[in-house]
């Protein structure tokens, strides 16, 4: 749906996975899949008495994220409580930052520029904050509607979040999407957040059509659903307005199963979280050596890496987006380029064939990298410009290997996949094809279209395994002979 | 023949470690006193068992053979009941936390156990340290040892009944307006609220973070100087914590100055407003520091009237932040659930959870945080701290100490304040400077009128810790006013 009034803004919340440590406590960050309530100590529990101290490198990784997208940064850190009652919420306030007299976010002021089908578009952030993750809330039946009571588990809580605002300058669910790929490629490419981990990456939308109140959509976690939760708020909201409903300020859930957003509470008034500086935090001067020191150790981002790959690789600016999307995939097509050469190719078959098996087959880059590590798809590759195999195979063999895990050749020969491109066999058969479709070949020295029709007959004979290039080598030169013509070449 | 308890610590600790068993009779002693004046002055909250104290003697005779030293070996200390203790229960005078046992110790807790000293009980206070007399308890009054028909001052009364009443030989307490100073003036005890920063608040229950120390409240220089040096010092887990590492202020206990010092006295605190008794012994006091051949000269500083409703404005702003944390899911007083939502939950804990005074605190808190109310009053608030504390500076560039009474009226009978709340709030007009401000000060007995001991308060610059011991001594010295020996007890 393309409407020219919608009007979109995005609060992203991505923890620091980098970390080893929470923010505020030595409690490890590590804490999936661990037994409830286990993962905590007195700070992240809010007990009387226990008091937080900030880790250093949860600083110095927004510093990174804020030189990446190019905000101001403070010269003060200063750590500010947001109150408000909520059972995630040990100690009913959570320390973050906040923009008002005596206190300042982190970072403020950049921006993001997109790349939308060709068209550039700028979206601006507003800023980025650091603050603690709350815990976190299980319903027994998975959704908050059904459940007659919540469990809480806060292994999770203090675990160090960046919340990365942007100005409403969002205007359709697809610039949603790459914005957030794109914020989730950064994070990657300067090692902060593995998006691959359950709920590292949550989203917050604020969305108002014209003539509409703001609704905000909380928790919705992947790119992909930011971009249907808003689409359905599009279709909702304009049918609402449509029919001269009004569309109230409120905030909606996303309920991931059903692929719809619910109602969770209404919001008549701004919600006063009685800001102030946490008097337990001092501020912490953030000196212009520190920041010029990280952006000095800043690694390559993903513009940066786009362009190097259309410069020294050749390939076009689509696929190194594409490929660059992802560091895992970038660094996967990287290394086989290294072992195999030929980007361009590697580039096609990483982004179009491999990228599309690892989803359909549900994995993760780097469990595929596993299955299927560089030089075994460059084995594919190099049989393939040796015309061992025709892409045809290549591509069969891609999911076979990503199930598996098996040796590449092992498959080929198993699965009785290796072309016939010796020449002697093909010719024989050659020979068979041009007795049996004495018609066919007359046509053919006629009409060089209609040799298709022979080479059809050889892949017949061979149950597609004969080499293409080579079927039709042995093919023209069979023609020649007929013809008469001198033979040009052998 | 002169009871144990009657000695100084440093000589205490000196027999004890030629004669260990005598710790076993010292533990006898105190809590011979114990059970002869506990049922009428009610110190402590929770007194631990005899046995386990003299298990803890053994295990500490054990360990003093294999050459364990400390310097408060054997000593029976109190500590307030606000200061977390690890599986002592740890109230805060609420009924919100009565049966709450804390997992870890304060850091001055772990400081004193490493020493050797024997905790035996945690002491009576205002509910969450809010108040001046011990009556905003929500368990009982603590009773003042010189004269039971009155309060002991608060909010840390139980620690100063327990010391001035032999119930223990020294006591922690904890000041955020007064809380250390205006009981230890009403029970003739010394007692100190060090420069913010110097001792550690990690396991201190919050009020206001901003303006609150541990201290020590003890019966003499002698033993006040011991506890100061051992709490002190950085702790990496409190954030405001300063870097101060060297804390031995064993050389401050001289009988000359240190220094020529200059005290001065602020007009606007003698002026009116007084009570008679206090005046005649303050008075009395400076005639003596004139009679040592001390200079003090009168100063005018017209802005102090401002520093009372500063500090109820940001005192109850951070206790409002501070105690939203007590809800009764993790901890404390908890209700059935039942399908409830938490917000009913919530409510119902806080009700029956908080007392009065603590419920006007959080109110009034809340109110001053509020959006459009935070810069009329927060922010003014802060804006009269900064004010003050450069007219602090200005007056330390001229003199070394500031005089001041420590209260402006005698312990007031029970009850007698408890109902007006800004009559006794104006009991900490001279108190909450320090705290405002961040210095160090200490109240001292500077006569006994009437059958009551009255104390005088002397404030320094930051981290004149050292110089405030030094002339406190000195008063001690001349006036001989140290183990006070109240009625009760003899
Ligand atoms: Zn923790």
């Amino acid at each position: 749906m393309v409407s020219n009034n919608v009007v979109i803004g995005l609060e992203i919340h991505t923890q620091i996975t980098s970390l080893k440590t929470k923010l505020f406590c030595s409690c490890p960050s590590d804490y999936r899949g661990k037994p409830p309530n286990t993962n905590v100590c007195p700070t992240c529990l809010g007990l009387p008495g226990a008091l937080p101290v900030v880790n250093v490198n949860a600083i110095k990784a927004a510093i990174m994220v804020a030189l990446a997208l190019r905000c101001s940064i403070s010269d003060l850190l200063v750590f500010t409580r947001k109150h408000y009652f909520y059972p995630d919420l040990p100690k009913n306030y959570q320390i973050s930052q906040y923009d008002g007299i005596g206190s300042m976010p982190i970072a403020k002021n950049g921006y993001v520029i997109l790349n939308i089908d060709g068209n550039i578009k700028k979206i601006r952030i507003r800023r980025i904050n650091i603050e603690e993750d709350p815990g976190r809330l299980i319903y027994p039946t998975g959704s908050l509607l059904t459940s007659k009571y919540t469990l809480i588990d806060y292994n999770r809580s203090g675990i160090a979040l960046l919340e990365i605002v942007t100005e409403p300058d969002i205007s359709t669910p697809k610039e949603a999407k790459v914005f957030i790929d794109k914020i989730r490629s950064i994070l990657e490419h300067l090692g902060i957040t593995d998006p691959n981990l359950e709920g590292s990456i949550r989203v917050d939308a604020n969305i108002s059509l014209a003539g509409g109140s703001r609704v905000e959509v909380k928790n919705i976690s992947s790119p992909k659903d930011v971009e249907r939760a808003l689409a359905y708020e599009i279709i909702r909201q304009s049918k609402m307005l449509g029919s001269g409903e009004v569309v109230r300020r409120e905030t909606r859930h996303w309920d991931s199963v059903r692929k719809v957003t619910v109602p969770l509470r209404a919001k008549e008034l701004e919600e006063d979280y009685r800001y102030f500086p946490d008097p337990d935090l001092p501020p912490i001067k953030i000196t212009k050596e520190l920041i010029m020191d990280i952006a000095s150790k800043l690694p390559e981002l993903p513009d940066q890496r786009i362009e190097r790959f259309v410069r020294s690789y050749g390939i076009s600016e689509y696929l190194a987006n594409v490929l660059v999307l992802e560091k895992s995939l970038a660094d996967y097509f990287e290394e086989c380029v290294g072992i195999c050469g030929n980007p361009e190719l590697v580039g096609n078959i990483v982004v179009n064939d491999l990228k599309r098996w690892i989803d359909e087959l549900n994995l993760e880059v780097i469990e595929a990298k596993k299955l299927l590590p560089a030089n075994q798809l460059c084995k594919l590759i190099q049989l393939l410009i040796n015309n061992s195999i025709n892409i045809k195979i290549l591509k069969e063999v891609l999911p076979k290997a990503l199930r598996s895990g098996k040796d590449v050749i092992s498959i080929i020969y198993e699965e009785g996949y290796m072309d016939i491109s010796d020449e002697k066999m093909l010719m024989k058969i050659v020979e068979e094809v041009f007795k049996e479709n004495q018609q066919a070949v007359k046509d053919a020295l006629d009409n060089p279209k209609a040799i298709n029709y022979l080479v059809g007959q050889v892949m017949k004979k061979t149950k597609g395994r004969a080499n293409p290039s080579i079927t039709n080598k042995l093919i023209t030169m069979k023609l020649a002979e007929i013809r008469g013509t001198p033979k040009n070449d052998r | 023949m002169k009871k144990l308890i009657e000695n100084n610590i440093t000589y205490l600790v000196e027999q004890f470690y030629s004669n260990p068993s005598l710790i076993e009779e010292y533990i006898h002693e105190v809590y011979e006193v114990i059970g002869k004046v506990e049922d009428r002055v009610k110190s402590y909250i929770t007194l631990r068992p005899l046995e386990d104290v003299l298990d803890e003697f053994r295990k500490l005779r054990d360990r003093i053979k294999y050459g364990f030293k400390g310097r408060l070996l054997g000593i029976a200390v109190a500590v307030k009941d606000c200061i977390v203790t690890r599986g002592i229960r740890t109230t805060c005078a609420s009924r919100m936390l009565q049966d709450f046992i804390p997992p870890y110790n304060a850091t001055v807790v772990e400081r004193i156990i490493n020493e050797g000293g024997i905790i035996i009980g945690k002491t009576n206070m205002d509910e969450f340290a809010m108040g001046s007399t011990t009556e905003n308890s929500a368990f009982y009054v603590t009773r003042n040892p010189w004269d039971l028909s009155r309060v002991a001052g608060g909010s840390s009364g139980g620690s100063a009944a327990a010391v001035s009443s032999r119930e223990a030989s020294i006591a922690l307490g904890s000041d955020t307006g007064g809380s250390i100073r205006t009981p230890a003036s009403y029970t003739g005890t010394v007692g100190m609220k060090p420069t913010y920063g110097l001792v550690s608040r990690y396991g201190l229950i919050a009020y206001a973070n901003s303006l609150e120390q541990i201290g020590p409240i003890a019966r003499n220089l002698s033993d006040l100087t011991l506890m100061l040096s051992i709490i002190s010092g950085h702790d990496p887990k409190d954030s405001t914590s300063l870097k101060i590492y060297d804390t031995n202020y064993d050389r401050y206990l001289s009988k000359a100055p240190l220094k020529n010092y200059k005290i001065a006295v602020i007009k606007e605190c003698i002026e009116q407003g007084v009570d008679r008794a206090v005046m005649q012994a303050f008075n009395r006091a400076i005639s003596r520091f004139e009679s040592e051949g001390l200079e003090v000269t009168e100063v005018s500083m017209p802005l102090i009237k401002y520093g009372l409703p500063a500090y109820y404005i940001i005192a109850d702003a951070e206790a409002s932040s501070n105690l939203a944390r007590y809800d009764g899911i993790r901890y404390g007083y908890h209700v059935g659930v039942g399908e409830r939502s938490y917000d009913d939950v919530y409510s119902e804990v806080r009700s029956y959870g908080f007392g009065l005074e603590v419920k006007r605190r959080i109110l009034l808190g809340t109110f001053v945080l509020s959006a459009g109310y935070y810069d009329q009053y927060y922010l003014k608030a802060l804006k009269v701290r900064r004010l003050l504390r450069n007219e602090f500076v200005r007056i330390f560039n001229r003199y070394d100490f500031i005089a001041i009474p420590t209260t402006p009226t005698p312990p007031p009978k029970v009850g007698e304040a408890i109902d007006d709340p800004l009559k006794l709030y104006l009991m900490d007009i001279y108190t909450v400077l320090a705290n405002l401000v961040g210095i160090p000060a200490i109240s001292i007995p500077a006569d006994i009128v009437d059958g009551l001991p009255i104390g005088i308060q002397i404030l320094g610059p930051e981290l004149s810790e050292g110089y405030l011991i030094n002339i406190a001594y000195i008063y001690e010295e001349i006036s001989k006013l140290r183990d006070l020996t109240p009625p009760l007890v003899v």
